[in-house]
């Protein structure tokens, strides 16, 4: 079974008459698949079976269709994103000062791979390109705090401040 | 028509063709991987690139229209190199053991290898290992082999409408699958098998039950019984390089003896018991007001596509267990009985031309106690190995006629392969009953053929029967959005989920891109068995003598009580995921 069965899906029925409005609001358009998974993901922050099925059923795509295109993009989500979302930078500038370690160390951590959520639904981590704060080089973001010039050891601290 | 030019000189060819079919028209033969025709027609894998004059660069022939004075080389040495290159890029990522695939000496991408000159690959490409979907009792999904043509995916997306596999991830990470990586034995999938005749690799494949029917043969307190599908008969003679449309009964039946088995019995009888019991049902149903139309149920990819997609018309379905679940339940009760032999100790193979009626024989409704009606399910490609694997030279043997006492079949039973089958096997009955009268004429021909839906008006005594047959499960849907819709009714409807009905099943013989673009399978088979029909002595069910005797010593009459017991089924709504 694939990774993303383990987070428990909390959709709310309020969240699903949104979505419908979302599907009966495109009901006549060619091509509408993109924008309505586009609005699926801003109103669940992600889009696991429980809302692709809503979107199956209701614009009448085939699950593996939808399936498909949510994996072929980029910007769509199968997993949650955590309370705090992690992100390590692996531009080169990071990268070459180290930044991998400061990966595996925080996967090592958290239990999660890149790409996943914790399951208690607290931390998400993701493997970003170059942000633009290479002076600062290796850098981790911590939702929209900033930390720069990391050691391995600077780990544990950081993540304890939001455990 | 519109002028063109192709390698040089003037052809005269069909306007709205593609290049490459009008390359073909005119005997050049243009290489291709993904293109099926009518099915799969994307321009995905650059096989098939030509030279277009005034063309920047080098086109897929198989979606590039003609123009009148349009100039097309096919056979230039930019052409070859680039086609070369293509193959050999994608055969540099294959999982290239030939001598152990399913498809060996007959895949798409071998022949390639061997027309276009592949001697060595050049560059060896990385290649994603993927597990081996072998969880569904019928299909076996290997992305190893999979060379991402699609044809697989517009099969059940675009002419079965059951869409349960498609695309997924990008660019290196591009696989074939279903939603959220389930195994194709938890989705909607029918199990029809038809991604699998349209595979031009090994990448698709019947679950094999052939270790487990001679693991049968070799016990020597099983008695084994087996029993043939009408369609096995039109198709299994290509295993053998035969031409398209050969009909091998005789043959076949010898090749099962000398195979080992007990007692080789036709499935034609349990189609004329089908036709019994089902035509009983579509009597009385229109005589006392029940639920019509009555809707056929032998096709077992139909049965669970309706489950998941049409359950409002489960009660329409005719009760009556398909033509060899009926054998079976035949042959662990009255044969027992009557052979003596403890039914426990009594295995029914069935050899199909179909992958869903594996599925099909494992449902826990088609049994009796604790003894399922048939044990074990081959497809005609599997008994095509069988028959390899014993060493029997199939081209050559004698003719052998069917075993006793089931030995006699109709030419009612034979036409149940191919779509119309059904309905007019049913005709032939329901007529008679119905007017109590001989009818010298049984051919119904309006039922007849390969369109996709037909639909006929037949008078019978007083009544004008309403008629329709749909075959392939995307032309279903169709028909039953009609009915449901209230835009027309019917009292009989007969619906195959396979294209062309059983003798185009997901479990026969499987030929390329390239033979299906000339010859139409559906019609070349059929001919096999309309030929079987018009050359049999009984033509109806109800005058075979082995089915009166059956009725006679144990069933009573159709529709009894006994018969409801061991020939009736039931249905039950499925969910979609
Ligand atoms: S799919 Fe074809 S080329 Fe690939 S291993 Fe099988 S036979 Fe060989
Ligand atoms: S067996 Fe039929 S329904 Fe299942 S995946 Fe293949 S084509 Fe689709
Ligand atoms: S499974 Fe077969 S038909 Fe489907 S994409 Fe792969 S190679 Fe093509
Ligand atoms: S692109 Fe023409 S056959 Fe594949």
């Amino acid at each position: 079974m694939s990774n993303q069965a383990k987070y428990v899906f909390k959709g709310t029925p309020e969240q699903e008459q949104e979505l419908l409005k979302v599907i009966d609001k495109y009901k006549n358009t060619e091509g509408a698949l993109i924008p309505i998974l586009h609005e699926a993901q801003e109103i669940y922050g992600y889009l696991p079976l429980e809302v692709q099925k809503i979107v199956s059923e209701n614009a009448n795509i085939p699950l593996a269709e939808i399936y498909g295109v949510v994996t072929f993009y980029a910007q769509f989500s199968l997993v949650p994103k955590g309370e705090y979302s992690i992100a390590v930078c692996l531009g080169t500038a990071c990268y070459v000062k180290g930044s991998g370690n400061i990966l595996e160390k925080i996967k090592e951590k958290l239990g999660i791979d890149v790409g996943e959520c914790s399951e208690d639904g607290k931390f998400s981590l993701d493997a970003t390109r170059c942000i633009g704060a290479c002076g600062l080089a290796p850098v981790m973001t911590v939702n929209d705090e900033v930390y720069g010039r990391l050691e391995v050891k600077d780990v544990d601290k950081i993540l304890e401040k939001y455990m | 028509m519109v002028n063109i030019k192709i390698n040089g000189k003037d052809y005269s060819v069909a306007e709205g063709t593609t290049v490459l079919e009008a390359a073909r028209s005119v005997g050049i033969d243009i290489p291709t991987l993904c293109y099926l025709k009518g099915v799969n027609e994307i321009g995905a894998c650059r096989m098939c690139l030509v030279e277009v004059k005034g063309a920047r660069a080098l086109q897929a022939a198989c979606v590039y229209p003609v123009s009148e004075g349009m100039e097309v080389m096919t056979n230039t040495p930019a052409v070859r190199n680039a086609r070369k290159l293509n193959l050999e890029l994608i055969l540099s990522t294959h999982d290239r053991k030939c001598l152990t695939c399913v498809r060996n000496r007959n895949c798409e991408l071998q022949a390639l290898a061997d027309n276009l000159g592949v001697t060595d690959i050049a560059y060896e490409g990385i290649r994603n290992e993927y597990d081996i979907d072998e969880i569904s009792p019928s299909i076996v999904r290997d992305n190893n082999k999979c060379i991402l043509c699609k044809r697989c995916v517009s099969t059940c997306k675009n002419v079965q409408t059951v869409a349960v596999i498609d695309a997924k991830n990008r660019g290196f990470n591009t696989e074939i699958g279903c939603a959220f990586d389930m195994p194709l034995a938890e989705t909607p999938c029918v199990n029809c098998g038809q991604c699998i005749t349209a595979c031009p690799v090994g990448a698709l494949r019947e679950k094999s039950d052939i270790d487990r029917v001679w693991a049968a043969l070799a016990d020597p307190d099983k008695h084994v019984v087996v029993q043939t599908a009408p369609a096995v008969r039109a198709g299994l003679g290509e295993e053998f390089d035969m031409p398209i449309g050969t009909p091998v009964t005789g043959k076949m039946a010898n090749a099962l003896k000398q195979i080992g088995f007990d007692k080789v019995f036709d499935t034609d009888t349990g189609a004329d018991l089908t036709i019994m019991e089902e035509g009983t049902e579509v009597i009385e149903r229109i005589q006392n007001g029940g639920k019509l139309p009555v809707i056929t149920s032998c096709s077992p990819g139909w049965v669970k596509f309706c489950e998941h997609n049409f359950p409002d018309f489960l009660d329409n379905l005719s009760s009556a267990k398909s033509p060899h679940e009926m054998f079976g339940a035949v042959l662990k009760t009255y044969y027992a009985q009557k052979q003596g032999i403890d039914p426990k100790n009594i295995v029914v193979v069935s050899i199909m031309p179909c992958t869903a009626k594996k599925f099909e024989a494992q449902r826990p409704e088609l049994s009796n106690g604790d003894l399922q009606d048939v044990d074990i399910v081959l497809t005609t490609r599997e008994l095509g190995r069988m028959i390899k694997q014993a060493g029997i030279d199939f081209k050559n043997i004698e003719d052998a006629p069917f075993d006793n006492p089931f030995g006699e079949a109709t030419g009612a039973g034979v036409i149940f392969g191919a779509t119309g089958g059904v309905m007019e096997a049913a005709l032939r009955t329901v007529a008679e009953v119905l007017t109590g009268k001989s009818i010298e004429n049984c051919d119904y021909t309006d039922v007849r053929g390969t369109d996709g839906i037909k639909r006929a008006e037949i008078k019978v005594g007083d009544l004008t029967l309403k008629a329709a047959v749909a075959h392939g499960l995307g032309n279903a849907r169709k028909l039953l959005e009609a009915i449901r819709e209230g835009k027309e009714n019917y009292h009989f409807v007969e619906i195959m989920a396979c294209p062309g009905g059983c003798v185009t099943g997901g479990g026969q013989p499987i030929r390329s891109a390239k033979e299906r673009m000339d010859i139409d399978l559906k019609a070349e088979r059929a001919k096999a068995l309309y030929s079987e029909d018009i050359n049999s002595q009984i033509r109806k069910s109800h005058e075979n003598p082995v089915i009166k005797k059956l009725y006679d010593e144990f069933f009573e009459k159709p529709g009894s009580h006994k018969a409801h017991e061991l020939l009736h089924t039931h249905y039950a709504k499925r969910e979609n995921y």
